[in-house]
């Protein structure tokens, strides 16, 4: 019988709930292995998730999300707990960390894993482009679950008794200093969002009447995402212009691109704009539900097989009009 | 700046982005249907971290740039005719499979022993840079693995900006959730970084860097050590293409009234 460990961050939110819920129908004999400041509360809330144990690595050291930290206590977690197989939440905090964990314990990890059951786990190849069941039988095995992949752990909160686990901390020579965000009315990515909207690199080009309106375009972009709170993609083109020196949508940057070298983000609905990519689009779009697609060219080869509804349309005026409706 | 670097970037080759992929089961496992015809590129992530290497050599006089590759040596050959065009770098090769159907733990070891190969390998002016993930395996496993390795604990993952001090120390930006920027400042070398895209443009062809470049890329193509993989321990039960394609609904002749209240009503659907 495999013995499961549920390996997280304390601070993980809904993917480790997710995380949690799906190392639970393993079966197996599940143990908690979380790491942080203080561990207690997280465990307390998932207190009734029938794990055999509770182990816990807490102190000031643990609380920011630092390689040298996290990979310590991750590893004395999975030694303590004798795990065969190891399920976590895919944050940025512990993909940073998982496969140097492995290594450190003799293990393989399959990272950004989508589904998991007793037939293996399913993860995707070159980009999304294809999708692959993996079985493995070296042991221990770490999985990082992707988010949004498994309803979350919804069992009942109580007290849990955590073990702690002693770690011994190499020297820590980098320090966490904070955390660089956007300004709140300039955050544009929303990972939770229901709608995903992608501008292509149509918005900058010239229109109808020869010149370009990079500041209505950037007018329309942002006034849509306040009044729906979607989430902004790109374009790699359009990311691109960006980086180039031309005067672009100043708002966009490589944080916002989907498809090849960027994000595929998990939204029920997309809608594109202005995108006339092929491939990479496809690959973006891989985890949107439902999609459609604005675009001049009914022909659009991506558009075509892979949206629901193409509108052959000029997309600056539908989404004037679109705001004007959205109030 | 007093301290100098060794940056070594490690990347591997990939099909071009823009061709269809097939895959199909080859005796040793899964792989692409015609891969070695496949037009190939040096993979994007690695890319962008051969320029940021080149950046930061530049900007400090007397540092180094060493790629580091495990590919079939024919397909390196030819990505390398255009890669080293770009920045000044120095090759360094192993010859393997490049296939995203192989283990990062098999792919780890060789490139930390080609790193630790390097005449006069200083860990104290060590940067190992590469591509947060690849655009095969896109696992995000391998550069940990080789820090692991290396016994190198400083690593951050999703960079997209490095500043090193004049006193040696850096800082780096790696993403995290939400749009959002980790900063951390590191004492100083050695470290791993997994790039992101970064934040510079492509640089242009140079065919003077590409002359320089390749007196060294042709010998080290050809001491390039052939290296086995077993892919012990691991069974792909399926490989396959996803199957969905969608029927698309084209509208088109419509006035952008009615297709703005068409899309407001479908967005405020529950």
């Amino acid at each position: 019988m495999e013995t499961i460990l549920f390996l997280s961050h304390a601070d993980a939110g809904k993917p480790a709930l997710e995380a949690l819920a799906a190392a639970q129908e393993l079966g197996g004999t599940l143990v908690v292995g979380l790491f942080g400041a203080d561990v207690q509360p997280f465990a307390n809330a998932i207190a009734g998730c029938g794990a055999a144990r509770f182990l816990g690595v807490s102190g000031a050291d643990f609380a920011p999300a630092r390689y040298a930290s996290d990979a310590a206590a991750a590893a004395a977690l999975v030694k303590a707990s004798q795990a065969t197989m190891v399920i976590a939440p895919a944050t940025a905090r512990m993909n940073r960390i998982l496969a140097g964990v492995a290594q450190r314990c003799g293990g393989r990890a399959d990272t950004h894993v989508t589904g998991l059951s007793a037939a293996g786990v399913t993860r995707w190849y070159y980009r999304q482009r294809m999708e692959a069941v993996v079985q493995r039988t070296h042991r221990p095995w770490f999985i990082a679950l992707e988010a949004g992949c498994h309803a979350p752990y919804t069992g009942a909160a109580g007290t849990a008794a955590v073990e702690t686990v002693p770690v011994t901390l190499p020297a820590l020579p980098t320090t966490v200093t904070g955390v660089h965000a956007p300004q709140s009315d300039q955050q544009t990515i929303r990972p939770d969002a229901k709608l995903l909207f992608v501008a292509g690199a149509g918005w900058t080009k010239k229109q109808p009447d020869g010149q370009t309106h990079v500041p209505e375009a950037a007018e329309l972009i942002l006034g849509f995402l306040h009044k729906t709170q979607a989430s902004l993609g790109s374009s790699k083109s359009l990311v691109d212009l960006s980086g180039e020196g031309q005067v672009v949508l100043p708002f966009m940057s490589h944080l916002n691109q989907i498809g090849q070298t960027g994000a595929t983000p998990r939204h029920p609905k997309g809608l594109a704009t202005c995108c006339h990519g092929e491939e990479p689009h496809v690959v973006g779009w891989r985890f949107i539900n439902e999609r459609r697609a604005i675009n001049l060219d009914a022909n659009c080869g991506w558009a075509r097989g892979k949206a629901d509804v193409l509108y052959v349309a000029d997309a600056f005026e539908v989404m004037r009009k679109v705001n004007a409706l959205l109030g | 700046m007093s301290q100098t670097y060794q940056i070594v970037v490690c990347g591997s080759i990939v099909p071009d982005p823009l061709q269809s992929l097939e895959p199909i089961t080859s005796p040793t496992g899964p792989a692409l249907k015609n891969e070695m015809m496949l037009p190939a590129v040096l993979d994007p992530w690695a890319m962008h971290a051969l320029f940021e290497a080149a950046h930061l050599a530049q900007s400090v006089p007397g540092s180094k740039v060493y790629l580091v590759s495990v590919a079939p040596k024919a397909k390196l050959q030819q990505v390398m005719m255009t890669v080293a065009q770009k920045v000044p770098f120095e090759l360094i090769a192993v010859d393997g499979p490049a296939s995203g159907f192989t283990e990062a733990a098999e792919i780890a070891p060789l490139l930390a022993d080609a790193i630790k190969s390097i005449p006069g390998l200083d860990p104290h002016r060590l940067f190992v840079f590469g591509g947060w993930e690849s655009a095969s395996r896109g696992a995000g496993a391998t550069m940990q693995i080789v820090g692991e390795l290396l016994g190198i604990t400083n690593q951050f993952q999703g960079v997209d900006k490095l500043t090193v001090g004049t006193d040696g120390s850096f800082e780096v930006l790696e993403r995290i959730e939400g749009g959002k920027h980790q900063i951390s400042k590191c004492a100083g070398p050695p470290a791993v970084l997994g790039w992101a895209t970064g934040s510079l443009p492509e640089p242009p062809n140079n065919p003077q860097i590409g002359m320089a470049n390749m007196r060294t890329v042709m010998p080290a193509l050809q001491k390039a050590k052939p290296a086995k993989l077993t892919g012990e321990g691991v069974k792909f039960v399926s490989v396959a293409l996803p199957k969905q394609q969608r029927q698309t609904k084209i509208v088109k002749d419509t006035p952008a009234d009615e297709i703005a209240k068409e899309i407001v009503a479908w967005i405020q659907e529950s």
